[in-house]
């Protein structure tokens, strides 16, 4: 029998049948199955002061309503603001929904109306009259850097800043050649297609069933206990499919703390989904500011290294992201100072979005490494391979592996890189300047703790469990080909559960860790699974004296390498036992004595093609290639989908996105999404996607690094400097509209 | 407010419609939109609200031929028109649409929540006509906004099924 491996293949989605039927259901299609309420929630129409009157007669009067909420007739509640903090909350105090007549933000949420329908829960809401006691608002990041600090504390999980090393001011000033200067980019709103909501089905007993978008069925569970008192076993949490997370959902929001509210007041079924402009008030990549400067020897050898970084936070959270690490990551220096401070602004506390913190360190430091070669004179590339760092640079650490060298060989040579004039402005297509540019990127391996569960049954068949959820990663499909590959069973033959409290325990899905984690812990259950089959086996005298190592499973049968023509249907041992099914519990998380000697990061080797109207300013990037090396590949085509779409998040990071404020109001103003533009079909042209081979044993058990968040990270700034090679002007701030690209646009700040 | 002035909300209406080939009953406030009564009224939730403001494309369906943002659409004002949604793709015997099974081999889509809209939009582009070139597939499906940012791959998926 041939061995056919299903890891490391190209394989359809798992759920692509229910996808695109419209069968898979998304957590508003819940509430179209049973009877239940629809609740529409009112936003603060100021970011900062107090709700001085708010009448709600005029809704109450509209028929089919059946409550209005407000603080002040909210139900019971935890009152300790530790008790709303979940999973990834930054330190400070989290939002308590309707707590009190204090506005902290635009758009927070100040009352609920529950009703029959949906169109009357929505017209009720804006009969709601508010009377409010505005305060002065601070909102502009620019205008407040003078008020930036260290925070409090630092949050757990995320990287600080390293210690500085020698002396960087005086090395910069000393250092024969030196660039600086001042990088932006501004707000930016995930928008995952479906909009936050949460459905919450009273079941018999009392019991809560809620579908909640969250990227993490436990943390909606362990917020909706702590906040409102309830028992584990009284709160299921299920959500098979999101539509989207990018970070988005890795914390409850107030919507599931409203939809609960009301569910439990009112001891019926209750959905809220959140209007589009109201995704704007869940949270954000936050604006940030920051200072580069590199100084280096004329032969491009780095010297010295500075990046401070300024970013907006909320007034009642310290929201951290890892932003200034990574240019010591990539390149050493004898002189480094990297410092990372907040200013707390009248918003929203800014939220995980895609590779937080990554493109936005990256996109300043990797735009200076491409001013420093223009200033040294040499190609962007060479400058790159002149500093490489074969060890982490900002922790000391040898990599787990780290095949970026030939990420950039390989991305460099599909790209035609060596063809590249040094000088900007040499090409020109038509009334289009071209440019090519490139940038690295660099996203963290981690792992968190997984449990998983395998079940054979004696049909030969298999279901894999874990709490965790598929955000349209191909978590579904991958652990579906762990298991066939592990078992010896054709993919088919094995189903995936996800997204439900009640399988095995997992945190959120994020950081790019769930294939690792989640895919190791099924690795292991698999692992327990042979074994006892093994011994079941040898209970029936056969296979005596062999070891796991002896013995093979293919085809939904068991041998021992030495004797393939004698093969067990794993059903037939189950059977022989008297067993109808078999049960192991896997587990997997980080490994201490490997994080205390190594550091494990995924890279990428981004290259750009820009072209650019001369006349217009407008861009269009016409190719990228991503060269990506991020350990074992499980499934080259959701891979290849994965690192696209992170590349085209960079493209819309690079052109497209920002949330514009209107600072006296402090209000943003462009939510919605013909205004906050994100890429469109038309956008995108050509990306070529290329794995690195890349073997390591140590990252996880599977050899696994994830690719989540690792095609944005060097993507803005490969577009900025394909930008400045085709028009010989610097892209300091995102996103890099068409006033910034034909300099008509003062600086931010 | 006097209970005579407060503003009421008006009563319901019966409108015909075909959908997916059957007869229907919509029981509907002159304002609910046609997604709004496809979804809460006959429980056809495959078509998806995004945005509401016909800016996102997720709730597009093939409406007498002709692709449209259901959120855009008062379902009161389509009296005994046809509609097709993704429900309605596939074959009665389960056979997929060719291009639900190409977006499946092209894995032309990740989280799947734009995924409804994108096959309504792609199968009324095919029977258009401008699948002509990569270009023009891409223009004339941008009113679909696929936030995984499957584009690359939703092109191919459209080209296979143009091609054949």
């Amino acid at each position: 029998m041939l061995h056919q491996p299903v890891i490391g293949t190209p394989r359809d989605r798992v759920d692509g049948r229910a996808k695109v039927t419209g069968a898979a259901p998304y957590v508003a299609d819940f509430a179209a199955r049973s009877p239940i309420l629809h609740a529409h929630m009112l936003g603060s129409p100021i970011a900062r002061g107090r709700i001085r009157a708010i009448r709600t007669e005029a809704a109450e009067a509209v028929p089919g309503v059946v409550a209005v909420f407000t603080h002040e007739n909210r139900p019971s509640a935890a009152f300790r603001g530790s008790a709303y903090q979940d999973q990834v909350a930054p330190p400070g105090q989290p939002l308590r929904p309707l707590h009190d007549d204090r506005i902290l933000h635009s758009g927070q949420p100040i009352a609920l109306v529950v009703a029959e329908t949906y169109e009357a829960a929505r017209f009720a809401a804006n009969l709601i009259e508010v009377s409010v006691a505005e305060e002065p608002c601070h909102t502009d990041l620019a205008a407040r850097l003078d008020a930036a600090r260290h925070p409090s504390k630092r949050r757990s999980g995320i990287q600080p800043p390293p210690s500085p090393k020698g002396d960087a001011a005086a090395a910069l000033d000393a250092a024969p050649v030196r660039v600086q200067g001042r990088y932006i980019h501004g707000a930016e709103h995930h928008n995952a297609m479906e909009p936050h909501a949460t459905t919450v089905i009273v079941e018999e007993g009392g019991r809560l069933l809620i579908h909640d978008k969250i990227q993490g069925v436990t943390n909606t569970q362990e917020y909706v206990c702590s906040v409102f008192g309830l028992k584990k076993d009284d709160v299921r949490v299920v959500t098979p499919f999101l539509g989207g997370g990018f970070g988005s959902g890795l914390r409850p929001h107030h919507q599931c703390f409203l939809a609960v509210m009301a569910a439990l007041a009112l001891g019926r079924s209750v959905t809220l989904v959140l209007s589009r402009d109201q995704q704007w008030s869940i949270g954000h990549r936050p604006e940030t500011v920051l200072d580069v400067a590199l100084g280096a020897k004329p032969d491009g050898t780095l010297l010295a290294i500075r990046q401070e970084a300024i970013a907006a936070t909320s007034s009642y959270e310290e929201y951290q992201e890892t932003v200034v690490n990574w240019v010591n990551l990539l390149y050493p220096a004898p002189h480094v100072l990297l410092d990372h401070r907040l200013v707390h602004l009248d918003i929203e506390t800014p939220l995980d979005m895609r590779a937080p913190g990554a493109p936005t360190g990256l996109f300043a430091a990797e735009s200076a490494m491409d001013e420093l070669a223009e200033k040294l004179g040499m190609d962007p590339l060479a400058l790159r391979i002149r500093n490489h760092a074969d060890t982490d640079e900002s922790s000391g650490k040898r990599h787990t592996s780290k095949e970026l060298l030939a990420a950039y060989q390989l991305a460099a040579a599909r790209f035609g890189w060596a063809g590249r004039p040094l000088a900007p402005r040499a090409m020109r297509q038509g009334r289009e300047l071209v440019g090519w540019g490139m940038a690295t990127g660099a996203w963290e391996a981690q792992m968190q703790k997984h449990q998983a569960r395998v079940l054979l049954e004696a049909d030969g068949s298999a279901t894999v469990g874990v709490a965790t959820g598929d955000l349209g990663t191909g978590t579904y499909t991958i652990l579906a080909q762990i298991a066939a590959e592990e078992l010896g069973l054709p993919m088919e033959r094995v189903t995936v559960l996800l997204g439900d409290s009640s399988l095995p325990y997992a945190p959120v899905s994020g950081g790019s860790w769930t294939a690792a984690s989640a895919g190791s812990a099924v690795a292991d259950a698999c692992a327990r699974l042979k074994a006892e089959l093994l011994r079941l086996a040898q209970a029936q005298g056969e296979m005596l004296g062999a070891s796991l190592e002896d013995i093979r499973f293919a085809g939904g049968r068991m041998a021992r390498w030495s004797d393939a023509g004698r093969a067990l249907p794993l059903g037939g041992v189950l059977r022989a036992a008297g067993r109808d099914r078999l049960v192991a519990d896997g587990k997997a998380g980080p490994d201490q004595l490997t994080q205390l000697r190594h550091s494990s990061h995924a890279h990428a080797a981004a290259f750009a093609e820009v072209r650019v109207d001369e006349e217009l300013g407008q861009v269009r990037v016409t190719r990228v290639v991503q060269a990506v090396a991020a350990g074992r590949i499980l499934n080259p085509k959701t891979a290849r989908s994965q690192v696209i779409g992170g590349t085209v998040w960079g493209i819309g990071m690079a052109l497209h996105e920002e949330s514009q404020a209107d600072h006296r109001l402090g209000r943003w103003m462009n939510h919605n999404l013909a205004e906050y533009h994100v890429p469109a079909n038309a956008d995108v042209e050509g990306i070529e996607v290329i794995f690195v081979e890349e073997r390591d044993r140590l990252t996880s058990p599977i050899g696994v690094k994830g690719l989540g968040e690792i095609g944005i990270c060097g993507t803005p700034a490969a577009i900025g400097n394909a930008i400045w090679h085709a028009t010989g002007r610097r892209m300091r701030e995102l996103p890099m509209t068409v006033e910034r690209v034909l300099g008509l646009k003062a600086p931010r700040a | 407010m006097p209970d005579d002035l407060a503003p009421r909300p008006p009563g319901l209406l019966t409108v015909p419609l075909t959908v997916n080939g059957a007869p229907r009953q919509l029981h509907i406030a002159p304002w609910t939109t046609l997604l709004d009564a496809l979804r809460d009224g006959l429980g056809l939730t495959g078509s998806k609200k995004g945005c509401d403001h016909g800016q996102c494309g997720a709730c597009t369906v093939i409406l007498d031929g002709k692709r449209v943002n259901a959120c855009l659409v008062l379902a009161a004002s389509k009296e005994g028109s046809e509609v097709r949604t993704v429900e309605g793709l596939a074959s009665a015997d389960g056979t997929l649409h060719p291009l639900q099974q190409a977006f499946i081999t092209h894995d032309a889509f990740q989280c799947g929540f734009c995924t409804p809209g994108q096959l309504c939009s792609g199968v009324a582009l095919l029977e258009e006509g401008h699948a002509g070139s990569e270009a023009e597939i891409r223009e004339w499906m941008s009113g679909n906004i696929c936030r995984c940012g499957a584009y690359p791959n939703i092109v191919d998926a459209i080209r296979e099924v143009a091609s054949r």
